[in-house]
């Protein structure tokens, strides 16, 4: 009964989600108030709709009921509560739930936090999340309906892929989705305003906050999914190039670039048409990354569905959006207004260079995600593309970027002058070119990419320092008031600039000095990395709820003091009879020690892996200074503001 | 002028899509095999509902057949063992099975509990060494074998009844009638 219950309200949801879709936006088109006024009230109910099926599946999901075709193929009676309910987004149909659910979400936010709109820009903004709305949900009540009943029922599940029972998967989907859907806010907005003709520094304004917070999530997502790989592949990697993760990555990278040009849009008035573009792209790009996860068009560790058919309808969904969004743009861009001008050297110039390069940056990791899929579809063999050509290509697109990164905050907006910029930076430049040289040098090895990785964090680091002194220094009033005429969105600006050279000094002292070794170890055996001796006790058998485990200790000491203990696993998970490995890791914050146990070698012995990961939790810890910059940057007291409304908006004026 | 210019985003989406579109009609799971084409190596292997005896793949010379790869811990090998059974009720060609890396009981349990045996005889591999020389890399694969004993397709993954329907019978027809 339950079941049905979820399947009627998503029936629902459709038909409130194509009165949501359809009415306001014809109604702001034919002027018929009734029609706009419908926008709020159907955002809100179908937001109820579909919140209502997603409790019926998690109730499935909680009390076992295996005649729920979705709930048999992903969860089991064994498997523990928290991961039955992390289940529901385990596999396709449910993470489509989970997908419309957080569109939802945000289309909900939307209609509270506007009313500073005009009546009519946010029924056009709520109409667009409608539209897309419609998509998710036919595609559900089509092809990959979540409560399509298996009979009869299967008397237990076949449990949730073992790959994904793990903490990470409790938090790294749905904060994805937050993201990847959270651009859907920017692109309603920019769509809103195409069909409004109405582009101007409000519209900007409205945008940055919404756009602000998609990122965020964004980044804290792939940072977990990141740090799942790590300690759950057990190869010691943090980053693989996979198909998948690059789908992730591509509206990151398109993201930030819409983060900057809205900047530029609001205080300048430029980059109009730039930044609508930018806005569907993110948009678009988080479309696609489900297209390629869902479709199977690529394989990747992650493609757990895989079904032509319903990538045809991900593809024709494909083309109505983008392409007639891309369309809207074509049509409607050439009558925007022309922005203010500025110099060849100046703030705008700064910022467009770096968007350039973050979207031709994200263009090169589509091209090595789709390359095989070209050579395939063209009959030129069957390739994949793998970590060396985004090394080679993301790395000098990358560094232009930092760099610049460090000047543009101190560049006047409209002319900046280059002999002043160079004054002004040219310590922190020395004091970075100095330690580049050195540090490695102290540490033991230099290499061009260490030196080049050093000299662009601790370029971010003292350039930043030296914007924050030159922000500070300015004549006239005290130290302290100086700071509190700092506003938070700079200081997120600031703190979200940080974290990037964090993040490289993270990257560049892990693939520059990290060591790992693969030995094989009988009980009593030592084996030495960098430093640390690791003692080899056995392995012991361990009962998981849902898994067998051999986990193997280890004993890890420096200067003959013991400083941790690791406890690499082996799982077998009893119901699918596949086997994991799980890795044991002393994390800290000047290094890991991080081992995993290979095969048995008979008469005890067995094989081990043995990392070295010197300061790769900068990695992640970067990521999170990003984050956190991200809300300063919303808690910047003019979001909270209500912007005074020109009184009711008359229809009849549009 | 400015006009092209702001089309070639839509221009660069549809280009995209038509990729995309042709993608999915190729199946990424479908990698070609070197040993298509090629004779099919030569075991002889004992049979599972009697290890005395063995069975020789040059037994099978003169016949079209198929030949399945399959074990009691492989959960896709679950969900073809009807569609297998269905094939091997129709009669239209002799299927062999190969029970890899598996232990005999579980292995006769399985059949039991699956419904039946749709194999005209399953052969041991317990080792994998016969798996080796067949290039399986996972379980299920499918071979289909002329009657000179060459490989002329190679299923990797679960069989559907679409992929029997679409590929096998016609091939198995075709090899039937040279």
């Amino acid at each position: 009964m339950i079941p049905e219950i979820g399947h009627f309200a998503l029936i629902l949801a459709l038909l409130v989600a194509v009165v949501q879709g359809v009415f306001p936006i014809a109604g702001a088109a034919l002027n018929k108030p009734a029609w706009i006024a419908l926008a709020k009230p159907s955002a809100r109910l179908q937001f109820l709709l579909v919140t209502l099926a997603m409790l019926c599946l998690a109730y499935t999901f909680a009390i076992k009921d295996y005649s729920v075709l979705y709930v048999a193929s992903n969860s089991n009676s064994k498997l523990p509560l928290h991961y039955r309910v992390a289940a529901l987004w385990g596999g396709h149909e449910g993470s489509l739930l989970l997908w419309v659910f957080i569109l939802n979400l945000w289309t909900l936010a939307v209609s509270f936090f506007s009313k500073a709109l005009p009546e009519l820009t946010r029924a056009r903004i709520l109409g667009v999340m409608g539209l897309i709305s419609i998509g998710f949900l036919l595609f559900m009540l089509t092809v990959s309906n979540p409560f399509e009943r298996l009979i009869p029922a299967a008397i237990d599940g076949r449990d949730l892929n073992p790959l994904l029972q793990d903490p990470g998967m409790v938090f790294h989907p749905p904060m994805l989705y937050m993201g990847y859907v959270g651009f859907s806010v920017a692109f309603a907005f920019a769509i809103a305003a195409l069909l409004g003709g109405e582009l101007d520094a409000a519209w900007a304004r409205w945008s940055r906050p919404w756009t602000t917070l998609a990122w965020l999530f964004l980044t804290v997502g792939i940072m977990a999914g990141s740090n799942w790989a790590y300690y759950e592949l057990g190869w010691g990697g943090w980053w693989f190039w996979d198909a998948v993760e690059n789908a992730s990555f591509m509206p990151w990278l398109v993201g930030t670039a819409l983060i900057h040009s809205l900047a530029v849009t609001e205080k300048r008035g430029s980059f109009k048409a730039w930044t609508v573009l930018l806005a569907i792209t993110a948009f678009s790009l988080s479309l696609l990354g489900t297209f390629l996860v869902r479709s199977g068009v690529l394989t990747s560790v992650h493609a757990f569905a895989t079904d032509p058919e319903r990538g045809l309808f991900i593809l024709a969904f494909l083309v109505i959006v983008i392409g007639g969004s891309l369309g809207l743009f074509a049509w409607r861009a050439t009558s925007i207004a022309k922005g203010g001008s500025f110099s060849a050297f100046s703030r705008e110039s700064l910022l467009l260079s770096n968007n350039v390069l973050l979207v031709v940056a994200a263009a090169s990791v589509m091209l090595g995600t789709l390359y095989p899929l070209f050579l395939d579809t063209l009959n030129l063999g069957k390739i994949s593309v793998g970590p060396p050509y985004f090394d080679t290509v993301f790395a000098p697109l990358m560094a232009p970027a930092v760099f610049l990164m460090g000047i543009g905050p101190l560049a006047r907006w409209k002319k900046a002058e280059l002999p002043e910029l160079i004054v002004r930076l040219r310590w922190a430049f020395l004091v970075s070119v100095v330690t580049a040289i050195l540090l490695p040098l102290i540490l033991g090895r230099w290499t061009p990419m260490v030196g080049l990785g050093l000299f662009l964090a601790f370029w971010v680091f003292f350039s930043s320092l030296q914007t924050l002194w030159g922000r500070l220094r300015l004549a006239g009033l005290p130290i302290s008031e100086r700071l509190r005429s700092l506003t938070r969105s700079w200081w997120g600006m600031w703190l979200a600039h940080i974290g990037i050279g964090v993040f490289i000094l993270g990257v560049t002292i892990v693939k520059g000095f990290e060591t790992e070794t693969a030995v094989r170890m009988h009980p009593g055996d030592v084996a030495h990395l960098s430093g640390y001796d690791f003692t080899f006790d056995g392995v012991a058998e361990v009962q998981g709820p849902n898994y067998i485990a051999t986990q193997g200790n280890l004993r890890v000491s420096c200067n003959q003091r013991e400083v941790a203990s690791l406890h690499p696993q082996k799982r077998l998970y009893t119901v699918q009879n596949m086997p994991m490995t799980e890795a044991g890791i002393a994390a800290g914050l000047w290094s890991d020690q991080y081992a995993s146990l290979g095969e048995s070698l008979g008469d005890g012995s067995w094989s081990v892996r043995i990392y070295h990961k010197p300061m790769v939790n900068w990695i992640w810890g970067g990521c999170l200074l990003m984050a956190a910059g991200g809300v300063l940057a919303l808690s910047d007291k003019r979001y909270r503001i209500r912007h005074k409304r020109p009184g009711q908006q008359k229809v009849a004026t549009v | 002028m400015k006009r092209l210019f702001i089309l070639i985003p839509l221009a660069a989406f549809l280009i995209l899509v038509g990729f995309l579109a042709a993608g999915l009609r190729h199946d990424p799971h479908e990698v070609p095999s070197p040993l298509v084409g090629k004779p099919a190596p030569l075991f002889n292997l004992p049979r599972l509902n009697d290890p005395q005896l063995t069975l020789s793949a040059a037994e099978m010379q003169g016949q079209v057949w198929l030949f399945n790869v399959w074990a009691s811990w492989c959960a896709p090998c679950r969900e073809e063992h009807p569609v297998l059974l269905k094939l091997a009720a129709s009669q239209i060609v002799p299927i062999i099975g190969m029970n890899y890396k598996d232990e005999r009981d579980k292995a006769i349990a399985w059949l039991r509990q699956g419904g039946g045996d749709p194999y005209l005889t399953s052969v041991i591999d317990q080792e994998g060494r016969t798996g080796i020389d067949y290039g399986v890399y996972g379980v299920p694969e499918t071979y289909v074998i002329d009657k000179a004993g060459i490989i002329r397709y190679k299923h990797i993954g679960q069989l559907t009844e679409q992929v029997v329907a679409e590929r096998l019978l016609p091939l198995i027809m075709e090899l039937n009638a040279e």
